[in-house]
């Protein structure tokens, strides 16, 4: 062992064994208690001064009984909320290959510029003729979709996809209502996101699914046979949740229009098309667009979203407002329009949304938003292309941005899709997205995005080939307790539901665990 | 492009590997007639600096609150948020991350999303919250379809004193699911009304506290009435600042409580996006929208949390669900669960009487104003004042003198008929240089 003159040794001790730590830490990773494990009672971390006690006014209507709501200092509160950070996989990390939610980099200017104080600290409702710029950034964002879309109208408030299709939905239904056609159905392919039937049933319609084909689309003729005077729309992903475009789709938007219905297109995988493909040209008539997915506004560990809803010709004048109206004065937002659906929400949508998304598309411009598609579809190929000898694709032919697989290659070997994909994270990477669509078996979808280089892309892959190849050779123990070197083990999802504890109380913690382990 | 990491090399190496020529047949799936060889008709790329320029203008543009004295509040407040709140939220880990589907690398999210809902039961006086809804308009209109299937009632009695983008959110989705609002008219203490019209029909009745005209209300008496008849008491607070001081809903009866989170941790931001706290009972904990997340342990025994009860969500039910919503309001749940862990209680509380003193202050020195009347008795840290001309056009003036004076009540509600009732709401923010100056503009406008 070399030494320096005082003694310190600057080789490592040649010591193999790795024996558990003392306090169960490991390394940097801490063992985080909650806040109500850590604070003071009487603890705060904000200064602020001494009220006037002067409440007589509100006398009958004070709280009396404590909040039970623990304070901590500033360090301990960054030091609480780091820790806890350091516990999240993220996209700044690696690669996030959830198919369907595009995970792609997001831009640090983006978050810059929505923090200007000209957009942060404004009031929903403060005079109009304070907030010109906020107005105009909203019909700039609305020109640069429709003009993406090729669709003339487009509703901004929607506060998530989910909220984009109760939006278009209920246009829909206010379109047949104004004509006095009262249908009652909605058809949506099995493959549907599930915010597609429950957003059907909301708006009061029946569900009906469509057929696939062998190829992973829309079967034309079911499509065909079940469209009739009670269908009202048809719910269609494009590109489709198997990560392929709808070859028929103009054709399904003729028979659909033909039969009196409108053709709804879920837009949450307009990122493989952007720029290349308006859906106006697919015979859409109305389509929400992810702000969080396409345009890269941050997913923020599931919110907040955003999902504007633009509209054909058609279905333009049932839009919900408020409305941005052009005067000779510039853009004005109309309140409260004579509409028939009515309002999405309070004030006027996801404004810190259109901020970072507008910044996204100033930063791409025409150019960069059509490579964007282009390398989201390179990549997903790429990835296709390489790993399709050892696993098994689920469909023939070039897919868009993103690769679906079966578990078809794992038979025999007792490795389920979910065994698979916690191995994945003990090699350091998120899961795919998995047994989604319902479509295929033991599904797995992997979007890469165009964010993504060609090393961390040749890394993922050789990982996954190294996890298949392993998988092959009957290393069946390496999935089946995966992961094992995560922040935790695989976690008990029936005990959760069975015996739900959705808040701390005195009991949780080392008492709880007691009891939830002799359970 | 500074987004978009593929070299032309790695390009055409890699179409190379799939073994196409060039990235169109990759498309070769999409119509002939819908395929666009050039580019749409928008600007090309531009860099940071070019970016920053126009949107800097556009900024520009808006008066921010923090500019002048500023006294809007009407569902969105202006408060102080620590320095630290925002510094975490920008954390890559919370930032970048997505819904905790792989719990083993987002006990992250998931601890705070516990502690989040710990949070807003305590504070609602609840025995069970969600992980969070959109914000609080969207959360009533959750709240009351909520309400129907538990009573399998079709029928939501909405006070005068609900904020009427709250309501008119309900009437969309009510008129669609078949549920009967019957929304009573804006009046300054519409709540005790609402007994009246309870029948053996009714699902809910839905009352705000504060309302929007400010007025604070002991919702005991409507409790006991909607419970006696079968029905539920949904509690909507759109300022949660004011459950530091006031008597939580749960303590009054509530059965569904639905606030608007924004003033905690969360910025005015026009609007959105804002975060919506959404309480209930245990008993109708399997009925509650939205995502919930739940305390388990792994398979070594070792604590930790999950996304549960999903039995109850659209991926798994599609068109059972309880709710077709799927993303929370992950970000700004953070934000609020950092900034009520740094206030704690004794924070919230002193918190709530400053906002109680400064509107206080502001209703005493307003009240002298000839001409004004403050209409509003109890109320919090807003309350509503009768002008002796249309409260817009005294906002717009006002404006043109530096005072954002508030939120005239004809701008909610056009047809109420109330044009000369001014909301005029003072938070911590507010200063008493600030009051005065509102005081001297009034008095110059209506002298």
């Amino acid at each position: 062992m070399t030494m320096q003159s005082v003694g310190r040794p600057t080789t490592p001790n040649a010591v193999s064994s790795r024996p558990e730590t003392l306090t169960g830490a490991r390394g940097l990773l801490q063992d985080e208690p909650l806040i109500f494990e850590l604070g003071g009672w009487d603890k705060t971390g904000v200064d602020l001064p001494e009220p006037e006690l002067d409440a007589l006014d509100l006398t009958g209507l004070l709280r009396e009984e404590p909040i039970n709501l623990p304070g901590l200092s500033e360090p301990e509160a960054m030091r609480h909320y780091v820790r806890l950070s350091q516990k999240n996989h993220a996209i700044d990390l690696a690669i996030y290959p959830l198919g369907s939610c595009t995970m792609k980099h997001n831009p640090r200017l983006n978050e810059k510029m929505a923090r200007l104080p000209g957009f942060s600290d404004i009031h929903p409702l403060q005079p109009q003729s304070t907030v010109k710029g906020a107005i105009a950034l909203m019909d700039q964002l609305a020109h640069w979709l429709k003009t993406l879309t090729g669709m003339p109208a487009v509703a901004l408030t929607p506060k998530a996809g989910a909220h984009g299709e109760l939006c278009g939905l209920l246009a829909i239904r206010a379109a047949h209502e104004a004509r006095g056609d009262a249908r009652k159905k909605v058809l949506a392919p099995k493959s549907a996101h599930g915010t597609n039937p429950a957003t059907a049933a909301f708006v009061g319609y029946e569900v009906e699914e469509i057929d696939q084909t062998a190829d992973g689309r829309v079967d034309l003729a079911d499509l065909a046979r079940k469209l009739g005077p009670d269908v009202a729309a048809i719910m269609v992903t494009n590109p489709n949740t198997c990560g392929l475009f709808e070859r028929d789709i103009v054709e399904i938007a003729r028979l659909t229009h033909e039969a009196g219905a409108y053709f709804y297109c879920d837009g949450a995988n307009f990122n493989a098309i952007v720029g290349r493909v308006r859906p106006a040209d697919l015979g859409v008539d109305a389509m929400h667009i992810n702000l969080h997915k396409t345009f890269s506004t941050p997913h923020g560990g599931g919110g907040p979203g955003a999902g504007p809803v633009v509209f054909s010709e058609a279905l333009a004048p049932h839009a919900p407002g408020p409305w941005i109206v052009q005067t000779p004065d510039g853009p004005r937002l109309d309140e409260d329009p004579v509409g028939d659906v009515g309002r999405m929400s309070a004030f006027h949508g996801q404004m810190g949304m259109y901020v970072r998304a507008l910044s996204y598309m100033l930063s791409h411009g025409a150019d960069g938003l059509r490579q964007v598609a282009e390398d989201a579809v390179l990549n997903a190929n790429y990835i296709k292309a390489r790993l399709g000898d050892l696993m098994t694709p689920a469909f023939e032919g070039p897919c868009m941005h993103e690769a679906l697989f079966d578990d078809r290659w794992l038979a025999g070997t007792g490795i389920t899709t979910l065994d698979f994909a916690k191995a994945m994270i003990d090699e350091g990477f998120h899961p795919m997205t998995m047994y989604f669509p319902l479509v295929v078996h033991g599904a797995m979808l992997i979007e890469p995005t165009e964010t993504e280089s060609r090393a961390e892309l040749d890394r993922f892959i050789e990982a996954l080939r190294l996890l298949a190849q392993a998988a092959r050779a009957g290393d069946a123990e390496r999935f089946q307790g995966a992961p094992f070197h995560a922040p935790l083990r695989r976690l008990d999802e029936t005990l959760a539901a069975r015996k739900p504890r959705l808040k701390w109380s005195p009991l949780n913690g080392d008492e709880a665990k007691k009891t939830l382990a002799a359970e | 492009m500074r987004y978009l990491p593929l070299t032309p090399d790695d390009r055409r190496d890699m179409l190379g590997v799939i073994g196409v020529k060039s990235v169109d047949e990759l498309f070769i799936d999409v119509p002939v007639s819908a395929r666009r060889a050039g580019l749409v008709d928008l600007p090309l790329h531009a860099g940071e600096l070019e970016v920053e320029r126009e949107l800097g203008a556009l900024a520009a543009q808006n008066r921010a609150a923090g500019q002048g004295p500023f006294f809007c509040g009407a569902g969105a407040y202006r408060h102080h948020v620590p320095a630290s709140v925002d510094h975490i939220i920008q954390r890559s880990e919370f930032l970048t991350s997505y819904t905790p589907y792989q719990p083993e690398i987002a006990q992250g999210t998931l601890q705070y999303l516990f502690e989040f809902q710990t949070q807003v039961a305590a504070l609602t006086g609840m025995e069970v919250a969600n992980a969070s809804m959109y914000d609080g308009s969207t959360g009533m209109t959750e709240a009351v379809m909520m309400a129907a299937r538990i009573t399998r009632r079709k029928k939501a009695i909405v006070s005068g004193g609900v904020h009427p983008h709250y309501t008119a959110t309900l009437k969309t989705s009510a008129h669609v699911a078949g549920i009967a609002v019957a929304d009573q008219p804006a009046n300054l203490d519409a709540e005790e009304a609402v007994i009246q019209s309870i029948d053996p029909d009714t699902a809910c009745v839905v009352v705000q506290t504060p309302n929007v005209f400010g007025t604070a209300t002991d919702v005991s008496k409507i409790a006991e009435a909607a419970q006696a008849a079968g029905a539920l008491l949904i509690v909507v607070v759109t300022e949660t600042v004011s459950l530091g001081l006031l008597k939580s809903p749960g303590a009054m009866g509530a059965d569904i409580v639905v606030c608007e989170g924004q003033s905690i941790g969360n910025g005015l931001n026009f609007g959105g996006p804002y975060v919506g706290l959404f309480a209930t009972r245990e008993k109708y904990m399997r009925q509650m929208p939205g995502r919930l997340c739940g305390e388990t342990v792994d398979a070594e025994g070792r604590r930790g949390f999950v996304l549960t009860l999903s039995t109850r969500e659209q991926h798994i039910r599609r068109d059972k669900a309880t709710s077709n919503i799927c993303t929370n309001s992950g970000l700004c749940a953070l934000a609020f669960t950092i900034h009520m862990s740094l206030l704690g209680e004794t924070g919230l509380r002193k918190l709530a009487q400053i906002n109680h003193a400064k509107a206080r202050q502001l209703a005493a020195v307003l009240s002298k104003v000839p001409g004004v009347e403050v209409l509003t008795k109890r109320y919090f840290n807003e309350f509503a004042v009768r002008l002796p001309a249309p409260a817009a056009a005294i906002v717009e003036t006002l404006t043109g003198r530096g005072v954002i004076a508030g939120v005239p009540f004809s701008r909610l509600a056009p047809k109420a008929g109330m044009d000369d009732i001014l909301l005029v709401a003072a938070t911590e923010t507010v200063t008493t240089a600030d009051i005065e100056a509102f005081a001297t503009a009034l008095n110059g406008v209506l002298a």
